[in-house]
């Protein structure tokens, strides 16, 4: 199952105009995986979501989303993705209920059945308790929660969020992660679009780098920092008492050690240093402040990337 | 925009489902919106109070003539007393008001809200939610006419304590019909101006422009542009315009909604009025002055005017329809 393709995308071109927003893209998502499409505004990240939907028309390529066509059979696309668009709006004179019974209205849903699904939507994303109060109260946060809870209630088999981060403060982030989580959980394949690059890397299994309407890098966050930093492992060290730079300079697998602030050196290796590095400092007579493996960030292979290319350029 | 390529495209690459599926949601939910908002409320007490007041002020002329009138009820809508207007004098005013008022905002502020591409990604086609906001304001424009037609009527009851005739009702019925569809006409407009542009404000501003241009400007132009296209004769030596300068300026003055209202409401409600153009002395040879036309004759009077107006109001809606789908949804 979790091989499944939900969505196959082949050489998807959008073009406005004269611009071309989005550039022969091909992308796979498997059932059950949480995909990030990361990137700039302005990459062409919203437009493939519009595209994946139906909501815009393609200018070329081809789209299959749960083996339908957006552009030609959009109603059952619908019916089965659930979409929470960037920084989205509920009609303010409404309570979070009548929101949603109006989505369940337009899903088709029968009274009995919405109402279930409604109150079953809002306890996953803790909002039972404001059911009732009019969504002009409600923080981004909340909003954005209510977004989350439409997307259960249709009982989607995908969900594609566009931003769900953007403008959160730090607890509403974390609160929004992990009820992305929760979806996966539940068997759901996650779409999510974002430009805070750290944010997301920790929840997303595969991630697409949009560059200007192309994709840029795609794979799973240690494939990338392997394809891209080009190395295993980084360890930082921190030591006192003990020439360091001699100590770190004598293990024969270290490639290439860069001093830091201080008493810290990283050592770049193939593989984890951290037993060989300690057991070597404490022979030289040091005492070890710090010792730890530091994990690949998106945000430098994305920068990495890019100085590469324009080097190459 | 599936609707637009739907038809270029072979059979096979028809867009599939009906576009109707979930007009019957969007529809009660706007008509819900309508009809607890705020805006319907005052603009209903504005109907009602300019309403009362003119049927108030006609009930006391009627009693004080108190004419051996056939159709002494139809006067109900149509008399006039300083200062006041007739009735329908003031619907002429008062109808594009209100079907602006309900229309300006009905897409650009489901962009603002940052509501549309979440409405869109529910299972339903655009169709669906462009037809569901017009006839739910339809639908709340002919509640409320339907309400004061019936109160008019009602007061008329008590008031003058004589009931109308089955005729009165009968064109009464079809006055409520062209207001109706002189409503609609108002409300395409509105809601074309509310694709058309992502401000509500700039929205209200041009579709109030054009109101008063067509209904202030319009027929004073109307009457110009005939002088200065056809010069003739009989106005340089008596003052008085020609037959062609006469016809154009009326075909002229009906590409105003306003004036095809106006029009259909005088054949309809003035049973003596036998015709809308121009009426040369010979044609009026054995006809007996001031004899009503029978209630099937006026209807044919009016029926050029009813489908015009209902024929613009499709034509704008079209016009909409087209913009709305060619739109992206993106804020």
């Amino acid at each position: 199952m979790a091989s499944t393709p939900v969505i196959e995308a082949r050489a998807l071109t959008k073009r406005y105009g004269g611009t071309t927003a989005v550039d022969g893209i091909d992308l796979t998502i498997r059932r059950g995986e949480i995909f990030g499409l990361l990137g700039p505004n302005g990459a062409g990240k919203t437009t493939t979501i519009l595209m994946l939907l139906g909501l815009t028309e393609k200018t070329a390529g081809t789209v299959s989303v749960l083996g339908f066509d957006p552009a030609r059979q959009p109603l059952q696309v619908k019916r089965r993705v659930g979409y929470m668009p960037d920084s989205v709006g509920f009609y303010d004179n409404l309570t979070a209920r009548e929101n949603l019974r109006y989505t369940a209205r337009l899903a088709g849903l029968g009274r009995d059945e919405a109402d279930a699904r409604i109150a079953e939507g809002l306890r996953r994303v803790s909002l039972s308790h404001v059911v009732d109060r009019k969504v002009a109260t409600f923080s981004h946060g909340m909003r954005r929660r209510l977004g989350l809870a439409e997307i259960v209630l249709k009982q989607a088999e995908i969900a594609i969020l566009d931003e769900p981060t953007s403008g959160l403060d730090p607890e509403a982030t974390y609160e929004i992660l992990n009820l992305i989580r929760d979806l996966k959980a539940h068997d759901v394949a996650v779409v999510l679009s974002s430009h805070m690059l750290d944010q997301v890397q920790r929840i997303c299994d595969r991630v697409a780098l949009f560059n200007s309407g192309k994709i840029a890098l795609l794979g799973s966050v240690p494939e990338l920092a392997h394809q891209v930093l080009g190395g295993g492992h980084t360890t930082v060290v921190e030591a006192e008492g003990a020439d360091l730079a001699t100590v770190l300079a004598d293990i024969p697998s270290a490639r290439r050690i860069i001093p830091g602030e201080g008493n810290t050196f990283r050592v770049l290796a193939d593989r984890d240093l951290r037993s060989e590095v300690a057991r070597r400092v404490t022979a030289a007579g040091g005492r070890l402040l710090r010792l730890n493996i530091e994990e690949p960030s998106l945000d430098a292979i994305y920068r990495r990337y890019f100085e590469d290319s324009r080097r190459a350029a | 925009m599936p609707s637009i390529d739907a038809t270029s495209k072979t059979p096979a690459a028809r867009r599939e489902g009906s576009p109707w599926t979930g007009l019957g949601a969007v529809f009660l939910k706007e008509f819900a919106d309508h009809v607890s908002g705020v805006r319907m409320r005052v603009l209903e007490w504005l109907v009602l109070l300019f309403g009362l007041a003119a049927v108030y002020s006609a009930i006391q002329d009627l009693r004080s003539v108190a004419a051996q009138d056939p159709f002494l009820f139809l006067r109900l809508f149509t008399l006039a007393r300083d200062p006041l207007p007739s009735f329908v004098g003031l619907l002429g005013f008062l109808i594009p008001l209100v079907s602006i008022g309900l229309g300006f905002d009905a897409v650009n502020s489901e962009f603002n809200r940052r509501t549309l591409s979440r409405v869109l990604a529910q299972p339903i086609y655009r169709d669906a939610l462009l037809f569901g906001k017009f006839f739910a304001s339809l639908a709340t424009l002919s509640v409320s006419l339907v309400a004061l037609w019936l109160l008019i009527v009602g007061l008329g009851l008590l008031l003058l304590g004589v009931p109308p005739s089955g005729e009165e009702v009968a064109r009464g019925l079809v006055f409520l019909a062209a207001s109706i569809a002189y409503g609609g006409v108002w409300l395409a407009a509105a809601i074309l101006f509310s694709v058309l542009f992502r401000s509500a404000a700039t929205a209200a501003l041009c579709a109030l422009g054009l109101w008063l241009l067509l209904s202030v400007l319009w027929p004073m132009l109307a009457q110009f542009i005939p002088q200065a296209v056809l010069p003739s004769d009989t106005m340089i030596l008596f003052g008085v315009p020609s037959v062609e300068q006469l016809q154009m300026q009326l075909t002229l003055a009906r590409l105003s909604p306003n004036t095809l209202y106006a029009e259909a409401v005088q054949a309809m409600l003035n049973p003596t009025t036998r015709s809308l153009g121009l009426v040369f002395p010979q044609q009026m040879v054995g006809a007996v002055r001031g004899t009503p036309l029978p209630f099937g004759q006026s209807l044919l009077l009016v029926w050029p005017q009813v489908a015009g107006l209902i024929a613009s109001a499709i034509v704008l809606f079209v016009i909409t329809y087209v913009s709305f789908q060619r739109q992206e949804v993106r804020a």
